[in-house]
């Protein structure tokens, strides 16, 4: 069907070190000169596949075929050598240095012993000329705003030579004008010729430019569809979807007094773009809240807002009646509030100290379990036991440093910290990412625990399972704002919350004030 | 007061500060180049050191004070190798390296000096060289000027020269274009295929040529021998003279000269009243002061900024 092939990634397995398996003989192939998009949700493995293709990782099973051959991707430079050109998601330029400097970094013109910079600045507009990306070439790239920096990025890549041009989510740091002028100028790279791998799960944009999409689920590939021939919908429908259906009773009690309280928050970052919009919920005892999106939708900000690391300002954020401006993260804490973090490595444990430290670490200096300078370690020890025995930790024993635990005891250990101090509200973020089904299963039971004592739960999570199973809620983020305010979370099928998730509805004001009035 | 200002204003001391701070600019040069390429030399005191002994040595056995400067430097670069070597191959923290070179050079030109001269606190058995001074024809018949810039040592002269050399390798060449970079966003250089670990390596041993000058002329110039010690913190200064001179070259240059001064100052006030031991603390006193001013105004730098950001949102 597509007259000339010019890429090829056939049976494409990739397991990483660690035993994760990314990419699962994954089918792909890229005809000369379409734009093709590569869809699929966070952890989909878009991002793995993309990083083989331009030798960052080296495939454990399969092959790539580029214009008929065989090739062997070992380092990025392998793949500019065979004109794949890559934009990053965080830009690879250097901030002090002018956009032809960033552009001939690395194949600098001549000049005897020094660089010949008119030169470079002529390659930079000629090479900007050629394919009509406006930028300056003396302008230093600090002082560029995101998208003009972008823009270097393609052409840096086109000046290596870059037929194939792979962008990794590049619309998600832009603004709606710069992604329009970014596909007027992608759609003008197809017609003078090239090829580009278009990475994104917003689905209007891809409608929108590209020609053919691959969709990604859980690291295999659900199939290549033109473009024009599927709808949102359907595409939603391949993107979203459970692969097992995990069901847990729970108890059904009326709600207690609301615990937190969100009002009108908005939030925008440096360049004034808005991160959170008018964000307005509540979470009462007794019940588990759930937030659904695609990651990057707002989710990180609101619960670096509501924990204390990022400062809330304007008295939009209330703890048990609490306004909590200007409140660090000690005490929000005291307010009664427990903090899963989505990554247990950086935040959640401290690697190289014990199980025990790790389980104190939010009350070491409380009464309970100090004598001014000095810790009651017999006390300590008793808990950590205690703790360990309750939520079933597989480990020699409490003075085991944390990070020789697997990912699933970890979080256990992680998540009866959180729980033991018997908090009013608890934040969780993604708590079973990367664990076991059994340790999942288990957090998921402490999680119910803890709401059917009356605590409220808020619960952050981008798997479907875990989120359409325990909240007795759930709200739906889509760029910063909450889009739905579902009351049965069970019930709702997953392509209706795909919908919501990717954009593609959204609910009436009226419907999502209920999360505040109801 | 006044028997200070007669001191200071004088072309004496004038030609003084050019004659101590040379040792200081070329050490801070090669602090700056590895600074830039993100790799920071702690070992320059060490370097110093090192070859500062083996200029000696190289020039009382060959005779000749070039051959033992090109000894002098070569032992520089090979010391900083080895740095490089450790850092950059078997992924030692570069701290560890230095304190390491630091400890090694100080006991080690000790035990070599001893076992060539039967001394442990100088080389005066050796009948080593030391580099010319160089009258600079017309210059020298000016007045004030002539005798505060002529007749320095020829390394003197090559410092300043040195200046100009590396503010143009780091701002016009490829070399410099890439070490600037892999300090700046390695990530960003190797994405482009700028060896991060090459451009480091080269940075290093650029760093301990200028340090092995700066060592070559400690004993072959400001003294005409080697004492045990006697670099005396002149390479902490330097990565102090760099970091206060934000990493620029000028910037380097000029605080290079500032300590110079306070060095010279501590040299012409021990003709006053004052205890030795208190004018001997003058340069590191400066060292500190200058750090605090320069830790001051980048904070209210920043502050400066955020409000700014603030203000925008």
């Amino acid at each position: 069907m597509m007259p000339n092939q010019l890429l090829e990634m056939k049976n494409i397995t990739k397991v990483y070190p660690n035993g994760v398996v990314a990419n699962q003989n994954v089918q792909f192939s890229l005809a000369e000169g379409e734009i093709h998009a590569i869809v699929g949700e966070n952890g989909a493995g878009k991002s793995t596949l993309m990083k083989m293709m331009f030798g960052m990782e080296e495939p454990s099973e399969g092959e790539i075929i580029l214009r008929g051959k065989q090739v062997l991707l070992a380092s990025p430079q392998d793949a500019i050598d065979h004109g794949i050109g890559m934009v990053h998601q965080h830009f690879m330029l250097v901030p002090s240095f002018t956009v032809a400097e960033n552009m001939v970094l690395g194949m600098e013109p001549k000049k005897g012993v020094s660089i010949n910079y008119n030169e470079a600045v002529r390659m930079t507009e000629e090479m900007s000329k050629k394919y009509n990306l406006l930028v300056n070439p003396k302008a230093k790239v600090e002082d560029l705003s995101v998208g003009m920096k972008q823009k270097v990025e393609i052409l840096k890549a086109l000046l290596r030579g870059a037929e194939i041009l792979i962008l990794d989510e590049p619309t998600a740091v832009l603004t709606p004008q710069e992604t329009e002028e970014l596909f007027r100028e992608l759609t003008q790279l197809k017609q003078q010729g090239h090829t580009i791998v278009f990475i994104s799960h917003k689905l209007k944009e891809v409608k929108a430019i590209c020609d053919r999409i691959t969709i990604m689920r859980a690291g295999k590939s659900e199939g290549v569809f033109w473009t024009k021939d599927v709808t949102e919908q359907e595409i939603s429908k391949l993107m979203v979807g459970r692969d097992v259906v995990l069901r847990y009773d729970k108890e059904k009690k009326p709600y207690g007094a609301p615990i937190l309280s969100v009002t009108d928050f908005s939030l925008a970052d440096e360049t004034g773009k808005a991160l959170l919009d008018k964000v307005a919920f509540k979470v009462r005892g007794g019940e588990i809240v759930g937030i659904a999106g695609v990651e990057g939708n707002g989710q990180t900000q609101l619960v670096e807002a509501l924990t204390g690391s990022l400062a809330v300002r304007g008295g939009n954020v209330a703890i048990k009646g609490t306004d909590i401006q200007g409140y660090d993260i000690r005490k929000i804490r005291s307010l009664g509030v427990s903090y899963i973090p989505e990554d247990r490595m950086r935040q959640g444990a401290a690697k190289d100290a014990s199980i025990s430290d790790n389980l104190i670490s939010t009350q070491y200096n409380t009464k309970a379990m100090n004598n001014g300078p000095f810790l009651k370690s017999k006390k300590i020890a008793k808990l950590a036991t205690t703790l360990i025995e309750e939520f079933r930790v597989r480990c020699s024993g409490p003075n085991q440093p944390i990070g020789m635990l697997s990912g699933g005891n970890m979080q256990k250990v992680v998540v009866a910290r959180e729980c033991s101090t018997a908090p009013d509200l608890l934040i969780a973020e993604q708590p079973t990412r990367g664990v076991d089904i059994g340790a999942a299963q288990f957090i998921h039971q402490k999680l119910i625990e803890l709401r059917d004592g009356g605590s409220g739960v808020l619960l952050i999570s981008a798997d479907l399972n875990e989120i359409l199973e325990l909240s007795d809620s759930l709200l739906v983020m889509y760029e910063g704002q909450i889009v739905a305010y579902l009351e049965e979370p069970w019930a709702v099928s997953e392509e209706e919350l795909g919908l919501y998730m990717l954009g593609i509805n959204r609910q009436d004001e009226q419907q999502i004030r209920r999360a505040v009035e109801a | 007061m006044s028997s200070l200002f007669n001191v200071i204003f004088t072309t004496e001391f004038a030609f003084s500060v050019l004659r101590v701070t040379t040792p200081i600019l070329f050490a801070a040069l090669g602090a700056l180049i590895s600074n830039r390429a993100g790799i920071i030399n702690i070992g320059l005191e060490g370097i110093m050191l090192v070859a500062a002994l083996s200029g000696v040595v190289v020039s009382a056995y060959t005779g000749s004070s070039w051959v033992g400067l090109m000894g002098a430097v070569l032992a520089g670069t090979l010391i900083s190798g080895i740095l490089a070597f450790f850092t950059l191959h078997f992924k030692t923290h570069i701290i560890l390296g230095g304190v390491a070179i630091n400890m090694f050079a100080s006991g080690g030109t000790v035990f070599i000096l001893y076992l060539l001269s039967g001394d442990k606190g100088s080389s005066t058995s050796l009948p080593s060289k030391v580099l010319p001074s160089v009258d600079i024809p017309l210059l020298k018949d000016i007045p004030v000027l002539g005798p505060i810039f002529s007749g320095h040592n020829v390394l003197t002269y090559m410092s300043i020269i040195a200046v100009f050399v590396v503010y143009y390798m780091l701002k016009r060449t490829p070399l410099g274009l890439r070490i600037r970079s892999v300090g700046e966003n390695p990530q960003a250089a190797q994405s482009v295929g700028v060896s991060v670990v090459k451009v480091q390596y080269t940075a290093l041993l650029l760093s301990g040529f200028f340090a092995g000058l700066g060592g070559a002329y400690m004993s072959m110039g400001y003294l005409s021998l080697f004492t045990r010690d006697m670099t005396a913190g002149r390479g902490w200064i330097a990565i102090a003279a760099e970091s206060m001179g934000r990493s620029t070259t000028v910037g380097t240059t000029l605080t290079s000269l500032l300590f110079g001064a306070a060095d010279a100052l501590a040299n012409a006030l021990q003709v006053l009243k004052i205890p030795a031991e208190l004018i001997g603390t003058l340069p590191y006193v400066t060292t500190v002061i200058g750090l605090i001013v320069y830790a001051v105004s980048e904070s209210r730098k920043r502050n400066r900024k955020l409000k700014r950001l603030e203000k925008k949102s």
